[in-house]
């Protein structure tokens, strides 16, 4: 008898939860539909935008996903995403040529003796790309120094307003003098010029369906891809990254279950530093390195992680598309041109603030 | 202590750390003028006083500007706890409504904008209405527009978590700045808007505006300071207090937390429109490359986080402090520093007003002025009496 009934009300509880989730998901449907009939007509219609979309996408999505982590386990908004994202991509310009502006403004200098570019065969073009193994390298040697920057801001700045017990809106704060601090770090070393990481030509590639792309932009989706897959393993496969998710979920409860919480923090530093610097040189591969595109591109990489839920790792992922091909491709309409590019975002997100403020996957609030 | 073991009568029950914000002010007061160098005619105090009171004053200008949007941030932030990262949003469109309603119409192939009532509003020429009647409209209509756009901004945001609003207020700081630049036909697009009447221009000379500026400016800052605190100490000001300090202990009292936290974003976003508006009048010209998100936003935080969040006074002192610094590091530039500092002083100066922030977040929460403990008018009066009715007579 007992059994009977555990196992009906098991079956109760599973059918209610279904029916949550299904109810959810005709929740979202409409914003779901709308996104794939876009998407769709975009195939059609804008191809071009729609390809330097999904690029975009990628680099978003890889910045979102650092920035929902931070948000997940910190529990503040990290506004110096964007700025630290632009340093990163500067250091590894650094570390690639050792070159600084000089005495005066327009000069140039050498900072470092040594460079990653004196690898032998390091500026090499690769297959059609536009640069050797050494932007590579640079990357990866960025990504160590980012994340050991981020562990050490968080130990100066963050920890002592943590240990204050300050609210949100005080990390915010700090967070955004920070990103005017990296700001100008950046205008200070390498002034306010655009740059390159190489002159030269970009090769482009045709693909089947009449679509044709930078040889660079497959090399960014690559990398995304990768850089992805690590971090899908790092949190769903281990034991950090469960760790990780239960203090997102609720600090006091993975506090009480023994796990190191500043140890994950740490950790959490160390992953955002990591995308950060990724999704940063893969940036300034696409667009160009430039001060102001750092806090320019702060509304876009919230936009994608409040579309996928702020929190929540996969979500940011899908946001990240959703914003990049969005952007690019609403600024092929006439009416819109193409300086309203990042206020796209903006119109974005305040339709999800207004429709589903947890973003797409999150349950109805 | 400080002041070895005999204190003079006045200094008592104050503590040392009572003197660190009028020495801040003073040693800048003082350094302004000493410090200004003018390559022509080299240090202004070497007896040209009348060049340094020039220059006094339209540093003053500036600070009255500045202290204006630094109140306003710090009725939302400073009493109610409310972020806006996009100061630049309110102040600019207050200084862009002014100007389209005071300017005449466009003239020329290379201005267009909408607007242009200026001559319009001369309605009783008996009265002299040209020289006041548009500048009171146009004020006006620059705190309502700006009001109504925080409402427009806050009606998604502000019921949820606190740094939704932060992020969205970026978000219109950045379409505001792109509705300037692309709509050309609206505002003149980079270009700018010049030649902003001036309010009474007709009764100086154009060279002694600033003096007549200062006044103005005065007046304007000291009747929203007044009218602040007046505000703060009413009972809806302790709603705001209670809202910052205590979102849920004040939801529970039954106070409807969305509606107060509303009413505060748009009284200070329409006193940013307010300061737009003055910025207008001082500077005569507008350009959207004026308004970046350093000097439209971010300076407003500096001051504020130094002068002391949640104090007024705290507010204008802070407005005080950063800009006279400013100006100190503009004037050194007249020095020789080497070129390696020469040409990223400005640079260096954005870079020292992020670190003030993270600075005094760490150190010194509360600011140069932190705020007062009195919450209430009407407890502080009673409190007042009480103590007169029982203070013992005066000590000898």
């Amino acid at each position: 008898m007992a059994t009977t009934q555990k196992i009906s009300s098991d079956l109760g509880d599973r059918l209610r939860d279904f029916r949550r989730a299904a109810g959810n998901v005709a929740g979202g449907g409409g914003l779901w539909a709308a996104i794939i009939i876009f998407t769709i007509w975009a195939a059609f219609a804008e191809r071009d935008a729609l390809t330097v979309g999904i690029v975009l996408g990628a680099i978003l999505a890889l910045g979102a996903v650092g920035l929902t982590l931070i948000f997940g386990v910190l529990k503040f908004a990290h506004f110096a995403h964007g700025d630290s994202m632009m340093l990163s991509a500067f250091i590894a310009w650094l570390l690639l040529n050792g070159i600084i502006v000089g005495e005066r403004a327009g000069s140039e200098t050498t900072l470092l003796p040594v460079t990653v570019n004196d690898l032998p065969g390091a500026d090499n073009a690769i297959w059609q790309f536009s640069f050797g193994y050494g932007l590579i390298v640079a990357m990866l040697l960025t990504a160590v120094l980012t994340a050991g920057m981020m562990v050490a801001i968080d130990r100066v700045v963050y920890r002592r307003l943590r240990k204050r017990r300050s609210g949100i809106v005080i990390f915010a704060i700090a967070s955004l003098g920070l990103a005017f601090v990296m700001r100008s770090v950046i205008l200070i070393f390498w002034g306010p010029t655009p740059r390159l990481y190489t002159p030269g030509i970009r090769n482009r590639i045709d693909l089947p369906f009449d679509v044709s792309v930078l040889a660079d932009q497959l090399f960014i989706l690559a990398a995304a891809f990768v850089v992805t897959a690590i971090v899908y393993v790092l949190l769903f496969r281990t034991k950090l990254g469960k760790a990780m998710r239960a203090m997102a979920d609720n600090p006091d409860l993975a506090r009480i279950s023994g796990i190191d919480t500043d140890r994950i923090i740490t950790w959490t530093w160390v992953v955002a530093g990591f995308l950060i610097a990724v999704a940063g040189v893969l940036l300034a591969l696409q667009a160009h390195l430039d001060s102001e595109l750092g806090f320019t591109l702060l509304l876009p990489l919230f936009a994608a992680a409040i579309v996928g839920g702020l929190g929540n790792p996969q979500g940011a992922l899908v946001g990240g598309f959703v914003v990049g091909i969005t952007q690019e491709v609403a600024v092929t309409f006439d009416f819109l041109s193409p300086g309203y590019k990042f206020s796209v975002a903006f119109a974005i997100l305040i339709l999800i603030l207004l429709v589903r403020p947890r973003g797409l996957f999150g349950e109805r609030s | 202590m400080i002041l070895g073991g005999k204190r003079p009568g006045w200094t008592r029950g104050l503590k040392p750390s009572d003197f660190i914000a009028p020495a801040v002010l003073l040693s800048i007061t003082i350094a302004i003028p000493f410090i200004s160098y003018d390559q022509s005619r080299g240090a202004f105090p070497d007896g040209n006083i009348a060049g340094t009171f020039s220059f006094y004053t339209a540093f003053l200008v500036t600070v009255g500007v500045y202290a204006l949007l630094t109140l306003a941030l710090n009725i939302q932030w400073g009493y109610t706890g409310v972020i806006n990262f996009g100061v630049l949003a309110f102040f600019m469109l207050g200084a862009y409504t002014t100007a389209i309603i005071t300017k005449g119409d466009p003239q020329g192939d290379f201005t267009d904008y909408i607007g242009g009532w200026g001559d319009n509003l001369d309605l009783i020429p008996a009265l002299a209405t040209d020289q006041w009647l548009p500048f009171v409209v146009a004020t006006a209509a620059a705190a309502f527009a700006a009001g109504l756009l925080a409402f427009l901004v806050a009606f998604p945001t502000l019921r949820l978590r606190e740094d939704y609003l932060a992020i969205a207020t970026i978000g219109i700081a950045e379409v505001m700045r792109r509705v300037v630049i692309e709509e050309r036909w609206m505002l003149n697009g980079s270009r700018g808007l010049t030649g902003v009447p001036q309010p009474l221009g007709n009764l100086v000379d154009q060279s002694d505006y600033k003096y007549l500026n200062v006044v103005i400016i005065g007046i304007v800052v000291i009747i929203v300071f007044f009218a602040l605190e007046r505000a703060v100490r009413s009972p809806w000001g302790r709603v705001l207090l209670g809202l910052r300090d205590d979102e849920e202990a004040t939801a529970a009292s039954g106070k409807n937390v969305f509606a107060f936290k509303t009413q505060s974003f748009v009284l200070g976003a329409a006193i940013m429109g307010i300061g737009g508006s003055m910025y207008a009048y001082a500077f005569s010209a507008l350009s959207p490359d004026a308004f970046t998100h350093l000097f439209a936003t971010f300076i407003f935080w500096a001051m504020l986080m130094v002068g002391g969040s949640g104090n007024n006074k705290g507010a204008i002192a802070g407005a005080y402090v950063v800009w006279g610094l400013w100006t100190i590091s503009l004037q050194m530039q007249g020095y020789e520093l080497g070129d390696i500092i020469e040409s990223r002083m400005s640079y260096i100066r954005g870079l020292l007003l992020g670190a003030a922030i993270v600075g005094v977040l760490l150190i010194r929460p509360l600011g140069l002025l932190p705020q007062e403990r009195r919450v209430s008018s009407w407890v502080e009066r009673r409190v007042k009496k009480e103590r007169s009715a029982r203070a013992p007579p005066a000590e000898t």
